[in-house]
């Protein structure tokens, strides 16, 4: 039937068509755009003023200026660095191996993902406040299990001093600032984390691994290789798309991280000693507490950059070795 | 792609696939593993178990040092004190309230757009999809104080309308709803169009049946979201009698002070609801997160 192949579609625009197809995806691209896109540039002109409660001087980049002088700033993006790299690899490494192990043909692997699985569900807020519970320096369980095993009692969420400093100096170490490490406030908040994430890798990570066609395996294994080679050479290359995604996705989420600070030093948000005091908990701060709209603006764009170029090298990098079957 | 399909029955999600496992690991390996997965479960859940035992100690017993690992005696009391010392039953209702209103809009929004970017060729359709794609990775923080701003000049801050009406589109949503769609055959929509079946009749009454499973998934993610969420209720509304469960929640440990058996009783009964859903419906959102995974 020639006269109907010979109707190419898709070179004209079609007005009909283009108008009711806005008209479909209008309810939400509304509420994307006023929401959470358009919100980016009325960011950007916020943070170029001194704006308090109400709007005041047009006062150009000074806000950007201030927050790259101020110590504070510095610091936040510190911990949130910290607070990222004591996450991600940690999260990562502990949920492939649970994934692997559930990968296993064994039973009951259903219920294993459903119990791995539920802390991800669960409330922060609720959950945190549980933990708060178990860290707490004079009743809390964590010290009591600590202390059957000889360790002396720790002030977990109420310590400002690095981890590295408190272990060198258990044995008699003095280090220096530079050195001391993230706090154990932080590295407790951390600890918090990796239990709430965990599920959520273990989750993703089994559908990767299920993903892998079971020829490539058969292949391998009829030439010889054994268990680790396989592991080393098909399992790991071919689930690399998903550990990337999960990189990619825990880095934003890292770097965003607000509730579990929030509730585990309240009422002394990023305490003690602003050792947990993360770039979003210092976004916050400024915001809520002492209410510079404007600063609080220009912070939140630098972060914004940040977090941008942080997952564009992370493409570049990490992407590269990514494997597409 | 996958065609097979039948049309009266659901698709199936992307990642549900037939799964192939290694061989059978011998006897001592299994216990090995049996053993170390059982013990990270364990380990993963005391806080759930520490939870629950807490809360029912009385004041003196929780404050024990060394804590006891059974209550002594079961103070169910602990929850009806707990849910009196703070409007618990108004957080509740705000909550349901607008987790409802948020899961409607969310579904309604992302059905119709999933069918627009599937079924409609209309110029732009591409770019405009990779655009709201690239949103997701706006970090939230950035539009936290311009959102005030603008919600406080429509004259929202503080109502219903703000805590709900931002959050009632969600990309994921149209992502994952666009995925079902694009395996309803071509047939079956060329049929129905032969039988005069309008564009909004076939959402409703073929595209959406068959795509029962997403629909519950972005339910369930919609309505969890909106449970859960901190920031911006706290930072969107000011007056108690508009908090948020997990608001209350977090006011409760100035309320409640250092009596931690309240304060894991409050944590208990506001994440119950939680748990209960997911117990029913856990393979949805296992499900979902799989599928963000792989096409991710």
């Amino acid at each position: 039937m020639p006269w109907n192949v010979t109707l190419r579609r898709r070179s004209y625009v079609n007005w009909r068509e283009t108008g009711i197809g806005y008209l479909y995806i209008l309810p939400a691209l509304a509420v994307i755009l006023i929401f959470h896109f358009l919100p980016i540039f009325y960011a950007f002109y916020i943070s170029l003023f001194n704006w308090r409660i109400k709007q005041g001087p047009f006062i150009g980049l000074a806000n950007y200026e201030t927050a790259i002088m101020n110590p504070d700033f510095w610091g936040s993006i510190k911990v949130t660095i910290f607070y990222a790299a004591g996450i991600i690899p940690a999260t990562l490494a502990l949920s492939f191996l649970i994934a692997y192990a559930l990968f296993q043909r064994i039973r009951g692997r259903n219920l294993y993902r459903m119990m791995y699985f539920l802390p991800f569900v669960t409330a922060t807020v609720a959950a945190a406040l549980v933990w708060r519970w178990i860290f707490h320096s004079q009743y809390g369980i964590l010290n009591f299990v600590l202390g059957k095993l000889g360790v002396p009692a720790q002030g977990w969420l109420l310590e400002p001093r690095g981890i590295l400093e408190l272990a060198f100096g258990a044995l008699g170490v003095a280090l220096p600032d530079w050195a001391a490490g993230p706090s154990l406030a932080l590295v407790s908040i951390i600890i918090f984390t990796i239990w709430r994430d965990l599920g959520f890798g273990v989750v993703v990570m089994l559908a990767g691994l299920s993903n892998i066609s079971s020829e490539v395996y058969d292949a391998a294994r009829v030439d010889g290789a054994g268990e680790w080679t396989l592991l080393r050479n098909i399992t790991i290359p071919l689930l690399s798309p998903t550990l990337f995604f999960l990189v990619i996705v825990s880095t934003i989420e890292a770097f965003q991280s607000f509730n579990p600070i929030y509730i585990m030093t309240d009422p002394n948000w990023g305490g003690p000693l602003n050792t947990t005091l993360n770039a979003t908990m210092y976004i916050f701060q400024n915001f809520f507490q002492f209410t510079k709209l404007g600063y609080a603006s220009a912070v939140a764009f630098v972060l914004f950059f940040i977090v941008l170029g942080l997952t564009i090298l992370q493409i570049r990098v990490l992407g590269r070795r990514v494997h597409y079957n | 792609m996958r065609r097979e399909s039948v049309a009266t029955r659901p698709v199936a999600f992307p990642a549900e696939r037939r799964r192939r496992r290694l061989a059978l690991p011998s006897i001592p390996a299994r216990l090995l593993l049996h053993l170390s997965l059982l013990g990270g479960a364990i380990l993963l859940l005391f806080p759930f178990y520490w939870m629950v035992t807490t809360s029912l100690k009385t004041p003196e017993e929780a404050s024990l040092f060394p804590p006891t690992m059974w209550p002594a005696s079961w103070r169910i009391e602990n929850y009806v004190t707990a849910w009196n010392l703070a409007p618990f039953g108004r957080y509740f209702i705000n909550t349901v309230f607008v987790a409802c209103m948020q899961t409607l809009g969310v579904l309604t929004t992302s059905a119709l757009a999933a069918y627009a970017f599937t079924r409609i060729n209309f110029a732009g359709k591409n770019l405009v999809f990779v655009g709201l794609l690239g949103t997701m990775m706006i970090p939230f923080e950035v539009t936290l104080v311009p959102n005030f701003i603008i919600l406080k000049h429509l004259h929202w801050y503080n109502s219903f309308l703000a805590l709900i009406v931002p959050w009632t589109a969600s990309v994921f949503a149209i992502f994952l709803l666009r995925q079902f769609f694009r395996s309803i055959p071509r047939d079956l929509y060329d049929a129905a169009e032969m039988d005069g079946c309008g564009r909004l009749a076939f959402l409703w009454r073929i595209a959406l049946p068959l795509s029962k499973p997403a629909l519950i998934t972005i339910g369930l993610f919609s309505f969890l979201g909106a449970w859960n969420a901190l920031l911006w209720p706290l930072i969107v509304t000011g007056d108690e009698e508009m908090r948020m469960l997990q608001v209350g929640l977090s006011a409760f440990q100035s309320e409640a002070q250092t009596q931690y058996h309240l304060w894991m009783a409050a944590a208990t009964f506001t994440m119950a609801p939680v748990i209960a859903i997911y117990f029913v419906a856990q393979r949805y959102f296992i499900e979902g997160v799989s599928a963000s995974g792989i096409k991710g």
